[in-house]
């Protein structure tokens, strides 16, 4: 099985496991769901880490500081947000 | 980073690193999981962000990793607007932040893709199926960056939110779409031609325009939902380019959150996701209205002490909140009356439809800083078989979600939407600065029904007065 199809396998799986997940999500956390899974498509930041940090080439290298700049502002913004939201989620005492 | 280990470990240490990817990958789906339910949400949300910071620690000490200014220089910057632009941002601009956050996520896997493109010295010995992927990313992140800033700038409303058409435009999307998708494939046989990457660059770019200027500034939750899913799919594809199955599998999970929300969107405004990107609906101001009220029809005014006095011998009182609400800022005064009323023994509920507010939820989160408990906070479906046992509702800046022709008449542009059925209940005061019609620009016969009183000003402003009248009962 070559790589190729076999990530097909994984996204795939991954995209079931996704909607079996959030298909039970009550409206009322339709926002922070949807702010939390922003963060989390930051998780790009890996793919632009190991760019930025290989030293085969200088142009890449600068590619990837915009992207770990770009996926950075989603990951900590989005996780910071949506912790923002989720604390004023308060059950009646 | 991994020259500060032993050589034992170091030659373990690609596996090390799967694992805990791994790992990280557990925690995600456990996070997303937490996610779904009040209780647990924020410990799920933390959870996520502990995964993710796994993840990026032991990515450094990747072997292929050597020089470290980029990366820290990147995070500094990057953390510090993120954190910026968390703390600052205005509850009722969720949609935008959530837009800008999509575009910057997108862009950084188009990035991802084209720098593992240039950071090799000849481009042809990279394998058919990895310059697929690599094509396919920059595609997919483009449309993202693009689409999610034309978004942000019809919520923002320094692009028009009216709908942009010219006449061919769905053909020339379609051919875009397609050109780019040959475009993919040519890159594959012929990397080294750098003209075939910028033009599928540009093209990309143009394309996520071109999809949303479309799209009236009404239907923006569900494109923001959409651009939230090309998000994931393009953080995965960026997976796809550097086979690494943690991005693969949380791209997929995001994917498939950002199309089951917009799927709940679609259904909750009765229209198909072809309709909303192709049918050029609804801008966001209704000037397409005609005449705002036929004066034939007799509207019934009320005053604060009325309410005050027919809310305070109630037994029950359903609060139907719209966008409107949230405009004036009288969330907190809206509280304010709630409890004044939950001290004289009547009871509660707020009910609250899909696409009340700019993105789905958003109207639970505005209410959730003005400290009203989520649990007093019912759905669509929980309020409705409600609304025969209730004494007054109060509609607070909602128009088309409570408008009784979405079930009667078949004509109507929001036939078939699914509406609160507060005409059911004895009462209803409709809380409104005027009679103008919503933005889908048609009249209301909830206004003018017997049961119905209208209590028009600033929503502010009346509850202000409503429960200074309160005081006095």
């Amino acid at each position: 099985m070559s790589g190729l199809i076999f990530n097909l396998f994984i996204f795939v799986l991954a995209s079931f496991i996704g909607f079996e997940l959030i298909s039970k999500v009550p409206p009322t956390l339709h926002t922070p769901l949807m702010s939390g899974a922003n963060a989390i498509s930051g998780i790009t930041i890996i793919g632009a880490v190991v760019v930025a940090g290989q030293v085969e080439s200088e142009i890449a290298q600068i590619i990837g500081f915009c992207a770990i700049v770009f996926a950075t502002i989603n990951v900590v913004g989005g996780f910071m947000v949506t912790d923002r939201m989720l604390e004023m989620f308060k059950k009646k005492d | 980073m991994s020259h500060f280990l032993p050589s034992g470990i170091q030659n373990m240490l690609p596996d090390i690193i799967q694992l805990v990817y791994l790992l990280a990958t557990g925690i995600f789906i456990i996070g997303i999981k937490r996610l779904g339910s009040p209780a647990t949400a924020r410990s799920g949300n933390q959870l996520a962000a502990l995964g993710m910071f796994i993840g990026i620690v032991v990515t450094l000490f990747d072997q292929q990793i050597i020089s470290f200014d980029y990366i820290i220089g990147g995070i500094l910057l990057g953390s510090a607007i993120g954190a910026f632009a968390a703390k600052k941002v205005e509850m009722t601009a969720m949609p935008e932040m959530v837009a800008i956050f999509n575009g910057f996520g997108g862009g950084a896997s188009a990035l991802v893709a084209w720098g593992e493109l240039s950071r090799v010295a000849d481009p042809t010995i990279l394998a058919g199926q990895d310059l697929v992927t690599i094509g396919l990313s920059i595609l997919i992140g483009s449309i993202t960056f693009t689409g999610s800033f034309i978004a942000f700038g019809k919520l923002q409303g320094f692009i028009s939110g009216n709908p942009v058409t010219f006449s061919g435009q769905n053909f020339f999307n379609a051919l875009l779409t397609i050109v780019s998708l040959v475009l993919v494939g040519w890159l594959a046989f012929d990397p080294a031609n750098q003209l075939i990457f910028w033009i599928l660059f540009g093209i990309a770019l143009l394309l996520g325009m071109m999809t949303v200027l479309p799209i009236g500034g009404a239907d923006m939750p569900v494109v923001i939902s959409l651009l939230n899913s090309y998000s994931g799919l393009a953080a995965s594809m960026a997976g796809f380019v550097i086979n690494n199955n943690l991005l693969i599998i949380s791209g997929a999970l995001v994917g498939a959150a950002g199309l089951i929300l917009t799927n709940i969107m679609c259904k909750a405004m009765n229209r198909t996701l072809g309709n909303v990107l192709f049918g050029a609906f609804g801008g966001d101001n209704s000037d397409s209205g005609g005449p705002a009220a036929d004066t034939d029809k007799t509207v019934r005014e009320t005053t604060a002490q009325d309410v005050a006095l027919q809310c305070a011998y109630a037994d029950k009182v359903v609060i139907t909140p719209g966008y409107g609400l949230a405009v004036a800022q009288a969330q907190h005064v809206l509280k304010e009356v709630v409890d004044k009323l939950e001290k004289k023994g009547v009871e509660v509920k707020y009910g609250i439809h899909p696409v009340a507010g700019r993105m789905p939820g958003h109207m639970n989160v505005l209410l959730a800083e003005a400290d009203v408990p989520y649990d007093q906070l019912y759905d669509m479906d929980q309020i409705n078989p409600e609304f025969k046992s209730t004494d007054v509702v109060l509609v607070i800046g909602a128009n088309d979600v409570v408008n009784p022709t979405a079930k009667t008449t078949k004509g109507s542009p929001i036939y078939g939407m699914p509406i609160l059925d507060v005409d059911e209940a004895k009462r209803t005061i409709v809380f409104k600065r005027s009679l103008s019609p919503g933005f889908a620009g048609i009249d209301n016969p909830l206004f003018y029904v017997e049961t119905n009183q209208m209590f028009f000003g600033d929503a502010k402003e009346t509850l202000q007065d409503l429960s200074q009248a309160l005081n006095e009962v």
